[in-house]
């Protein structure tokens, strides 16, 4: 199956840039996910789901909180050598912003069994968007690595 | 995007773009670069170094180093020199890998000494060294330890044994920058960095043994005061960073400055990587004490590394690391801001100056160089491609025009993506290997990356330097044995 993201050329020279997208914002913050996980490992589908970690983050806006997600991501990876799928992702209107709930299940990181890539530093704010398409959402995000 | 068509030809290496080009500029920004490296600057470096160029408090000129490209906020190769007093400070301008730096080490050991055990040295150090995503060092430390470390940099690793007392002296600001609180640093940063001591990092960041031929040499003399005296001498030169504790810094700021720039300090920038706070408010200098720890625990960082490097060298030649004149020839940092003090109009004045893929490169004489470089200028070292070679280079006088500041590798100058699609990192390595070059890598695809074609022409760059009175050429360095991150 295709995945519901691509890289970008001709954004980021020296990083990492993509495109997902998805019929829901949720859907569209998932594909966002694995994207980035992507960017760290060859076959995302090789990450056991061994442990889990529950994120609840704000922020003002849809962008800043795809930042928040993928930034979670980007700190297990050094903090805990977590590589996590997000999922059961929840997205709320609050009266200052948003709201996001979601579980990451993943697994140690495991150079044996896991074929990897780029170490991310960070997600970048360079072109960050969240948007809404005539068939659904779509984000485009910047990866320094 | 092409050449803006306001851009004025100072002389065949600078290149100015005036305030009229966009509004809220406040200097004209330059650009250093031969004219074939101009027109080859991608997309968004004049977008990006315009700017940078409406940055309240800034002085003199934005400036771009001749390996410049798109960043966030700041292009690669920015300078920015800063009114500390009533200019701002900027995570963009500095970038997420604080002091992502540069080491050079000596060794008294020609080619046809070394080529024997190439590849046993290049395993072991990859073996010493861990590299790739996730990678932890070898040092076990507290977090209460790591805080110690970040806050005294260089200095807390010679002292627990990982190097020399003169190691400190040929490392930019002596491994150190004062005034570095581990309190303004929050607890994610020190849960990312605190086991990663020791460890290179992947993307661009790599550690090489190169081999200094006798026809490389261009100036004998000042070769001879940074330590390369022999026919094919040999030396190890490494790039990494701050790891994940930088990056987590960098981010977390980058947060704060969002939310106060606007409200708090009705400051607009054209590009929200460009968050900033004016350096003398509680944030700004919340940010400058935390991105000192940053700096800090880059220098810790490469360190470690270089102890390392001699234990294996020492293992496997069966002696002391001195003997084999291990020494350090320097330490640049690349991405910083610092209060250094220079003459600006005619007066000496400290200036907030940040540099980000640029590296600082003090003229002779200047105040902050070691004695034994006093006479020579500052020790650059400047990283090419894993194919083409590395230069050693020295500062000069004429720095003035850029606070003393030039470039810092070759630039990419091909996307990875676009890197990954035309090369195959096993048959890369294949091909290297029968160059001469023997590479070990955490990343296939990462190694295919950092092929020789996805960067400028090193030589371009650096004569660039040269032609702009930004730093001189003293030595060209060959890879043989590469680490890739």
């Amino acid at each position: 199956m295709t995945p519901p993201y691509r890289y970008l050329e001709g954004i980021a020279t020296a990083d990492v840039a993509f495109e997902a997208w998805g019929a829901t914002r949720e859907d569209a913050f998932l594909a966002a996910a694995d994207a980035t996980l992507n960017t760290m490992v060859e076959e995302i589908g090789a990450v056991a789901p061994r442990e889990r970690r529950v994120f609840s983050l704000a922020a003002g806006s849809l962008d800043l909180l795809l930042f928040e997600l993928l930034q979670e991501l980007v700190y297990h990876k050094d903090a805990d050598r977590l590589l996590l799928r997000v999922r059961d992702l929840r997205i709320e209107e609050t009266g200052t912003g948003y709201r996001l709930d979601a579980d990451a299940i993943g697994e140690t990181i495991d150079p044996g069994r896991h074929a990897l890539l780029a170490d991310v530093k960070a997600v970048t704010l360079h072109r960050l968007s969240v948007e809404k398409t005539p068939t659904g959402w779509r984000a485009v995000v910047v990866l320094d690595v | 995007m092409p050449i803006p068509m306001d851009v004025v030809r100072i002389s065949d290496t600078v290149w100015e773009i005036p305030v009229s080009h966009k509004p809220g500029m406040l200097v004209p920004a330059r650009i250093f670069a031969t004219e074939k490296l101009l027109s080859d600057f991608d997309d968004g470096v004049f977008e990006q170094i315009t700017n940078v160029a409406t940055l309240p408090g800034i002085v003199g000129h934005a400036c771009c180093m001749p390996d410049g490209h798109w960043g966030y906020g700041f292009p690669i190769g920015g300078l920015a020199a800063m009114d500390p007093d009533r200019g701002v400070i900027s995570p963009g301008g500095i970038g997420f890998d604080i002091n992502c730096g540069m080491r050079l080490c000596l060794t008294n050991l020609g080619y046809e000494e070394v080529k024997p055990h190439l590849r046993l040295l290049v395993d072991r150090i990859a073996g010493r060294v861990p590299a790739g995503v996730g990678a932890e060092g070898t040092l076990r430390l507290s977090r209460d330890d790591f805080r110690e470390a970040v806050e005294q940099g260089a200095r807390w690793a010679v002292k627990r044994g990982y190097g020399w007392k003169e190691d400190l002296e040929r490392t930019e600001e002596e491994g150190c920058l004062p005034g570095a609180d581990a309190s303004r640093v929050s607890e994610k940063a020190i849960d990312r960095g605190y086991r990663q001591i020791g460890t290179l990092g992947s993307g661009n960041h790599y550690l090489e043994i190169q081999v200094a031929k006798a026809e490389n040499v261009f100036d004998p003399e000042t070769a001879r005061t940074f330590g390369i005296v022999l026919p094919d001498q040999v030396v190890v030169m490494f790039h990494c960073g701050s790891r994940g504790f930088g990056h987590q810094v960098a981010t977390d700021y980058l947060r704060v400055f969002l939310a106060a720039m606007r409200s708090k300090y009705r400051i607009h920038v054209p590009d929200r990587e460009l968050a900033c706070a004016p350096f003398l408010s509680p944030e700004g200098q919340d940010y400058f004490a935390a991105m000192k720890c940053a700096v800090n625990m880059s220098f810790v960082n490469r360190q470690v590394i270089l102890h390392r490097i001699r234990e294996v060298f020492s293992e496997v030649f069966g002696k002391d690391p001195k003997d084999l004149g291990m020494r350090q020839v320097y330490d640049v940092a690349h991405n910083t801001a610092k209060i250094e003090r220079h003459v600006f109009e005619g007066t000496p004045r400290e200036l907030l100056v940040h540099r980000k893929g640029a590296t600082r490169a003090f003229g002779p004489g200047m105040p902050g160089l070691p004695e034994i470089y006093r006479k020579t200028g500052q020790p650059v070292i400047l990283g090419g491609s894993m194919e083409t070679g590395s230069y050693l280079l020295a500062g000069v006088d004429t720095g003035v025009r850029t606070f003393f500041t030039t470039a810092h590798g070759s630039g990419r100058a091909m996307s990875r993506t676009a890197a990954r699609k035309r090369y195959r990192g096993r048959q890369l390595q294949e091909q290297m290997e029968e160059r001469g070059i023997y590479v070990r890598t955490a990343s296939w695809s990462g190694l295919a990356e950092e092929a020789g074609p996805a960067y400028k022409n090193v030589d371009d760059v650096v004569s660039a330097t040269e032609r702009a009175g930004l730093s001189r050429r003293v030595v060209r360095l060959l890879p043989v044995g590469n680490v890739k991150g």
